[in-house]
């Protein structure tokens, strides 16, 4: 088998219509942001960077201390906290809760965290209608499909595959107008909201001091799951917590620029327990679930820690050469791009999918747009050095050690480096053409020489080397 | 499950290496700009940021005049007006065809189901980003603002701030003064279909403000 899904991969990327879906929705995405991190649009956007990076650090580093806080202050305004320590946990304490209180129907705004913990998919099995309600996670869920992107879901679809997708699964008149497409949800959505006992919403942000978590959008679908169902649970990663309503100063400027290319989204709601004595709507009860599901082992490790700051804008996904070429459902967990390629093999082990801290080219990209500077790239490369410590550990990888020996064997020592060079123009005469090693006698024979000669070639060697043009111009000095 | 709690709160600690109770270092302080403006500069810079966001900007110079932009906008459609004072001081509960005075949750919900257009006014406006501040209350429902197709937004001057950072500054614990607080930055929209942008989709697609 192949280090990388090499079928999977080819598939999507000679898929010319997937391609220009991806393309297309990626550069607009791209665009946008550019537009708005300027000085017309924001003052010196590199300091709320800074700003960002340093709350998340440290909240972060002091985790434990702004859970407690960020709890008191929930109970004090009425609400709930539930702790879960994995998304089994998370799914049985919403699994009781909607025996408990009868609940037929669940409207959801979008969220990654209840995709990571498959919720819809158990609170069926037990008949309750579960309704994604954001526009592409709606499309995605009659679709029976995984996000292909953390802020677009549905980035790879298009407008002729949600009329396959409506006229199939909501028995409506075929619709290939955009417009009118979003409009035949709204109204499909409309009587979910009204009808529905519960809310379950994520949270970008939870704030310690206020016991409040922010929800940020554009659709008004979590204003709605929000505040139309008697119930509400909101479900976030420990990691969401920050100190203050005034950090939203910062995340908010940085979250909506990195995202969408929006200087506010549309809708940002800041939501602390039930609705009080005197409102006169909001949900009478409310929950809030803190998920660790893993995220307390990255908290472990000290260099890697930082890809808990990630607050999930997809910026990294949109630059991303080797994203936006594989696309999203290439990644196997449901964060994908540069942050997947990084959280995936800390969540589940570097060993479940050994080739994902090599998809990448480690062009920085991911760096230079993350919002809150996670060194994505530097990561990558601790994971794959824990891949090749991995395989090392399972007795695997010998003969590339092998290579690697005789490698730093010879370049360690001039003297050998130079005769070998010296004898290879003998050993391979008159080879002037581009492909020449792989014809070579016996060289793709060896199946790690061939696999590694199959996408790349070697120059071939000059009559002359370097150090012999060196000596002959500088009259003999060494 | 107090357990989880405890479990939960132990493997965060063990992974820092910090002990159950103990303080934190300073957290560094917020980066919080406020611009000085003057307030015909503050409805200029909203009254753009509003339109470039595709809202429909009004103004007024007295609550009677407010009364009869409403009119304008309303043209025979069926609205449902908040309870804040300032709307009663304008005199839209009087205009035909409107609901007015609602408490009850049913009703209100109801209400903004099948009417065109809810009038609320704000706590707040933002000038740079062009949005409405609302904290949910016995004057402000949730609902008013975002089920009806239209939304009036009836603003006195005064109220608008230069942006999010005097927000904060103003309210550091926004829960403190109410279970809800939603800040409204142009109409409804999303870009989930290929990143075309369509307006209206849950919530209102079409926006007013008169400032008064």
């Amino acid at each position: 088998m192949s280090f990388f899904p090499v079928e999977k991969l080819t598939a999507a990327v000679s898929n010319p219509k997937l391609q220009t879906a991806i393309y297309d929705s990626t550069a607009r995405l791209m665009n946008k942001r550019k537009a708005v991190i300027g000085p017309d649009s924001i003052d010196d956007f590199e300091a709320y960077r800074e700003q960002a990076r340093l709350i998340k650090q440290h909240t972060i580093d002091n985790l434990d201390f702004y859970l407690e806080e960020l709890e008191r202050n929930v109970v004090k305004h009425g609400g709930k906290v539930i702790w879960a320590r994995d998304a089994d946990e998370a799914v049985a304490f919403v699994r009781a809760l909607c025996r408990e209180k009868g609940v037929k129907r669940v409207v959801k705004s979008k969220s990654m965290t209840t995709e990571e913990i498959e919720l819809n998919h158990e609170l069926e099995r037990d008949h309750i209608d579960v309704v994604e309600t954001d526009l592409g996670e709606y499309i995605l869920q009659l679709a029976n499909e995984k996000p292909y992107h953390i802020v677009a879901p549905a980035l790879h679809k298009t407008r002729y595959d949600v009329a396959d997708i409506f006229t199939e699964k909501l028995g409506v008149e075929r619709e290939e107008v955009i417009e009118k497409q979003t409009m035949i949800a709204r109204r499909v959505l409309r009587e979910k909201f009204v009808t529905a006992e519960l809310g379950i919403t994520g949270a970008n942000f939870m704030i310690a001091e206020s016991g409040a978590i922010s929800i940020t959008e554009n659709e008004g679908n979590a204003r709605l799951s929000s505040s139309a169902p008697r119930i509400q649970i909101a479900i976030a990663g420990i990691e969401k917590v920050i100190p203050r309503a005034q950090d939203l100063a910062t995340f908010l400027k940085v979250l909506g620029r990195s995202a969408t290319g929006q200087p506010l989204t549309v809708y940002t709601s800041f939501l602390s327990g039930p609705r009080r004595p005197g409102e006169i709507d909001g949900p009478e009860e409310f929950y809030l679930l803190l998920l660790d599901n893993g995220r307390t082992k990255v908290l472990a490790d000290e260099g890697k820690r930082q890809s808990l700051y990630c607050i999930r804008c997809g910026a990294c996904l949109n630059h991303c050469p080797v994203y936006r070429k594989i696309g999203g459902h290439n990644y196997p967990w449901v964060y994908s791009g540069p942050i997947g390629a990084i959280l995936s093999p800390q969540f589940h082990g570097v060993s479940t999918d050994p080739w994902l801290p090599y998809a990448s080219s480690l062009c920085g990209a991911c760096a230079e747009v993350c919002p809150v500077k996670i060194e994505i790239p530097k990561i990558l490369l601790e994971l794959r050095h824990e891949v090749t410590d991995a395989k090392r550990l399972a007795g695997d990888g010998r003969m590339e050690k092998l290579v690697f020996q005789l490698y730093s064997f010879v370049m360690t020592r001039p003297g050998l480096y130079s005769f070998l060079a010296g004898l290879a123009p003998r050993f391979f005469p008159g080879r002037r053409d581009g492909a020449w090693i792989n014809k070579v006698p016996g060289v793709m024979a060896i199946p790690p020489v061939a696999g590694w000669l199959s996408q790349r070639d070697l120059p071939p060697p000059p009559e002359k080397s370097f150090r012999e043009c060196w000596r002959e111009r500088s009259g003999g000095r060494r | 499950m107090s357990s989880s709690r405890e479990a939960v709160l132990r493997k965060v600690r063990t992974a820092l290496g910090r002990a159950a109770g103990a303080g934190v270092p300073p957290v560094p302080p917020p980066l919080i700009k406020i611009p000085v403006m003057t307030m015909e500069r503050r409805i200029e810079v909203f009254i753009a940021a509003f339109e470039k966001l595709n809202g429909q900007a009004h103004r007024a110079t007295s609550p009677a005049e407010a009364l009869s932009c409403v009119q304008r906008i309303l043209a025979g459609r069926r609205a449902i007006v908040s309870n804040a004072p300032f709307l009663d001081e304008c005199g839209i509960a009087t205009l035909p065809g409107i609901e007015s005075g609602l408490t009850d949750r049913a009703k209100l919900r109801e209400a903004c189901l099948y009417l065109d257009v809810g009038i609320t006014s704000v706590d707040y406006a933002l000038a740079d980003t062009g949005s409405f501040v609302l904290f949910s209350s016995a004057e402000e429902a949730r609902m008013i603002s975002l089920l009806p197709p239209c939304h009036i937004a009836i603003v006195p001057r005064e109220r608008i701030l230069t942006g999010l950072d005097e927000l904060l500054t103003l309210h550091p614990v926004p829960s403190d003064r109410s279970s809800s607080m939603v800040l409204i930055t142009g109409p409804s929209r999303t870009a989930d279909i290929e990143q075309i942008l369509v307006r209206g989709v849950h919530g209102p697609g079409e926006v007013h403000v008169i400032v008064v």
